[in-house]
């Protein structure tokens, strides 16, 4: 009876393209492999386009949003997975809701009173992180059912993932739109990373519908086929080698 | 310690959770709250008086601006707080925050005008345009909103961006937010006009009033 209660709450859970989470203890290196590209938030997943859209019209945003968004998701896996046996499958999804929401304000709050400067540059962004479903998603797939370490190694990965996508996407329609790299990044970083500023094209004109709304539609689906080409060769890779190698060891 | 598979089935159990929860969440967020709001304020301070020194020359004023405070009147009948900058006794300059209806919203700035009606300097201190955009009135990324220095209500005679037949630029793929930042710092300059005696602290004494004007 017991057990068949257990699946229909995971069938539920489930409704999230993912990895089938690993029971036993995953390793930390998959892990990373997962968060960073096999299993990238943006990329893979396609979770989190909402904010991934929304601010990535230069690095530098995708950069703040990124940094912000990790040190959220890696608080909320290690509080979830902290608490995932006290955590009845019928309410999680408010009480995930209310730590995830809560945490936002949290670092919102600290962040504005400690380290103002930063916060005229992310404070935009620190709201927007509510609303990314990515963390819930992880909370729901990964952090509900795995030990607090791994959890955070997986807020950590899947962080980072975020991050790398977002600097990309940003990267891309900020070369098209404006001709810069990480424009405003010693804004973010402090002044020791405006080395980082690029003008790639000086007096370059711009292509201003890539950093309006549309134009991070387009560079996001070029980028998405650009990984599915990555893949299939890859793939294609993975076949041929085997035989390959059974010819040798004949 | 773990809770039964049973237990966690249970309503009561569900409930309970969800409450602790919610109240754990909650007084986290007090306790932040009161830990962070000194410093919060502290640093909207300091933010203030950063911006009061940027609207105005080195040198202008030896008084302490933030505290030196007159109330006026606007036209809609909001109350607006000016900072006085003196030297000696003589009120040099006033810097007052206005508020335009930009693109994306609100567009908070803050602007200082010198006893002869000319602006000494514009910030936008807070706003929400479209990055990459409309984002081009912060000092730091684009030097537009410097070309306010200088210019007063007779200078230049249209206030207005070139698209409507005046001397200000507007930024490729945005229009409405430079319109209202001009129209803003337009209606700035109306403002000082019309209570230029209560800013400069010279009406009769007793008259300091707000919203009384003293016209020169």
């Amino acid at each position: 009876m017991s057990a068949t209660s257990e699946t229909g709450g995971n069938e539920t859970a489930t409704n999230i393209p993912t990895e089938t989470a690993a029971k036993p203890s995953p390793r930390y290196g998959t892990l990373m492999r997962d968060g960073l590209w096999d299993n990238n938030v943006v990329f893979a997943q396609m979770l989190a386009l909402c904010p991934t859209l929304a601010v990535t019209s230069t690095a530098t945003n995708g950069l703040g949003m990124g940094i912000a968004t990790t040190a959220v998701l890696v608080l909320s896996n290690i509080i979830i997975a902290a608490i995932r046996d006290w955590v009845s499958p019928n309410v999680r999804i408010p009480i995930f809701i209310v730590l995830i929401a809560s945490l936002v304000t949290l670092v919102d709050m600290s962040l504005n009173a400690w380290l103002h400067d930063l916060y005229e540059v992310l404070g935009l962004f620190i709201a927007l992180i509510v609303v990314n479903c990515a963390i819930l998603g992880r909370a729901e797939a990964f952090a509900s059912q795995n030990p607090v370490k791994a959890a955070a190694v997986d807020g950590l990965a899947m962080g980072l993932g975020f991050t790398f996508a977002l600097v990309i996407l940003g990267g891309v329609r900020e070369l098209l739109g404006s001709g810069t790299l990480f424009a405003g990044a010693s804004l973010l970083l402090g002044d020791a990373f405006r080395f980082l500023e690029l003008t790639v094209i000086p007096g370059y004109d711009g292509f201003l519908m890539m950093i309006l709304p549309p134009g991070g539609f387009l560079a996001i689906g070029f980028l998405l086929a650009a990984r599915r080409r990555i893949e299939f060769a890859r793939e294609r890779h993975r076949r041929e080698t085997p035989a390959k190698l059974n010819l040798g060891e004949a | 310690m773990k809770p039964s598979a049973a237990t966690l089935d249970t309503l009561w159990f569900q409930a309970l959770s969800l409450g602790a929860i919610v109240l754990a969440a909650s007084a986290a967020l007090a306790s932040a709250y009161r830990a962070t709001a000194p410093a919060i304020a502290e640093a909207a301070q300091r933010a203030t008086a950063a911006s009061l020194a940027e609207v105005l020359p080195a040198g202008f004023a030896d008084n302490d601006l933030l505290h030196d405070t007159v109330e006026i009147l606007t036209v809609d009948g909001r109350s607006l707080t000016a900072h006085r900058a003196r030297k000696g006794a003589l009120v040099q300059g006033v810097v007052f925050p206005m508020r335009g209806k930009g693109y994306g919203g609100a567009i908070e700035l803050v602007m200082g005008v010198d006893r002869d009606g000319r602006i000494t300097g514009v910030r936008v201190i807070r706003h929400t345009e479209t990055p990459g955009l409309g984002d081009k009135i912060e000092a730091n990324r684009n030097p537009w909103i410097l070309g306010f220095a200088g210019k007063s209500l007779a200078d230049p005679a249209h206030w207005a961006v070139k698209k409507d037949g005046g001397e200000f630029d507007q930024f490729a793929g945005a229009t409405i937010t430079p319109r209202a930042v001009v129209a803003a710092v337009h209606e700035g300059l109306e403002l000082f006009a019309a209570h230029r005696g209560a800013l400069l602290d010279e009406t009769a004494p007793g008259n300091e009033q707000a919203g009384i004007t003293n016209e020169p």
